[in-house]
């Protein structure tokens, strides 16, 4: 049973990876479409990163995250090489941790 | 120009390492909960081979042991649609034929498609979507392998602050192309109904959801 799900899920999702190279290499997408792919990438992309910094199953993340992802978009927003940018808002979130902050 | 490639060709390989760090330790704690959880080892280590997402495979396995594997599926499957959309984005990225589409399919993760939208020339994006897929298809793997190992003994990444790191990432790699009115709005009105959408939704269907954000632009 194990199995099965872990294949089943396996081929979904690699069906779903594969469908969207081949689809874009073998048709030939209209031209407002071709415009509108970064466009959607970018807004799944921007989604990701904020239910990632602002929410934790369902609920509201607590206030250590999203303050580390704060310190972290503002050190990218000064152009702080990036290295620097991931690594000040995981110190951020463990330092407020450790203080006891949810 | 050979030394300026070689120049962006280094910070790509120390951002991707950074990356590559994190989604090792990541990988460490899946392994660790997995084999906690009560799953044999070499079921957690197929897992990370075979399906390769992160999201998906932390909602699995929490749904397997809850005694749901149909929901696994299905909430995983659900978690996981957004890489069709972005497949299509990256497509040019991953390259033509069909060894490098089967091959360069699997290793599509956020991580390697937000890499890729950052970087503006054709050899640039092919660079960093093999590269970012690459490092963490195996930083991920040696992961959940010493997870599935050590078992216990691996600390919560949280305490390392390490879920504050990934969306800062993002956000890091995003920014550059949010000086564009017509991304910025799309971006920014999709991430908003994602957020708000959140509490109500099924996890996976918020981000899609984001997708709402195109009709922004929608006006030509």
């Amino acid at each position: 049973m194990l199995i099965a799900v872990i294949v089943a899920l396996a081929v979904g999702t690699f069906g779903f990876r594969l469908a969207g190279v081949v689809l874009r290499d073998r048709l030939d997408l209209p031209a407002p479409l071709q415009r509108i792919l970064p466009l959607a990438a970018a807004a799944l992309l921007a989604a990701l990163a904020g239910t990632a910094a602002l929410t934790d199953s369902g609920g509201f993340a607590g206030v250590s995250r999203p303050l580390g992802v704060a310190v972290g978009a503002v050190l990218a927003w000064l152009k702080a090489p990036f290295v620097v940018v991931v690594v000040a808002a995981a110190l951020t979130a463990a330092l407020l941790r450790t203080l006891g902050v949810p | 120009m050979r030394t300026a490639e070689r120049t962006t060709d280094r910070a790509l390989v120390r951002d991707v390492g950074a990356i590559g760090l994190a989604a090792f330790a990541v990988g460490l704690s899946f392994g660790a909960i997995a084999i906690a959880s009560g799953l044999p080892g070499w079921a957690v280590i197929t897992m990370s081979l075979i399906v390769f997402a992160g999201g998906s495979q932390f909602m699995a396995v929490g749904l397997v042991t809850a005694g749901n594997p149909i929901a696994a599926v299905f909430a995983g499957l659900l978690l996981n649609a957004r890489h069709l959309p972005f497949g299509l984005a990256v497509a040019d990225a991953v390259g033509t034929g069909w060894r490098r589409q089967l091959v360069g399919s699997h290793i599509l993760i956020d991580e390697s498609v937000a890499f890729t939208m950052a970087q503006s020339d054709p050899a640039g994006r092919r660079r960093a979507y093999w590269l970012t897929g690459g490092t963490l298809f195996v930083t991920w793997n040696v992961g959940t392998v010493l997870g599935v190992l050590l078992g216990g003994s691996v600390g919560d990444p949280d305490a390392l602050g390490l879920d504050a790191a990934f969306p800062a990432g993002l956000i890091a790699l995003l920014l550059p192309s949010l000086r564009e009115r017509d991304t910025r709005n799309v971006a920014l009105g999709g991430a908003a109904l994602a957020v708000l959408t959140t509490p109500l939704l099924p996890a996976g269907l918020p981000v899609l959801l984001a997708l709402g954000g195109l009709l922004l632009v929608w006006r030509r």
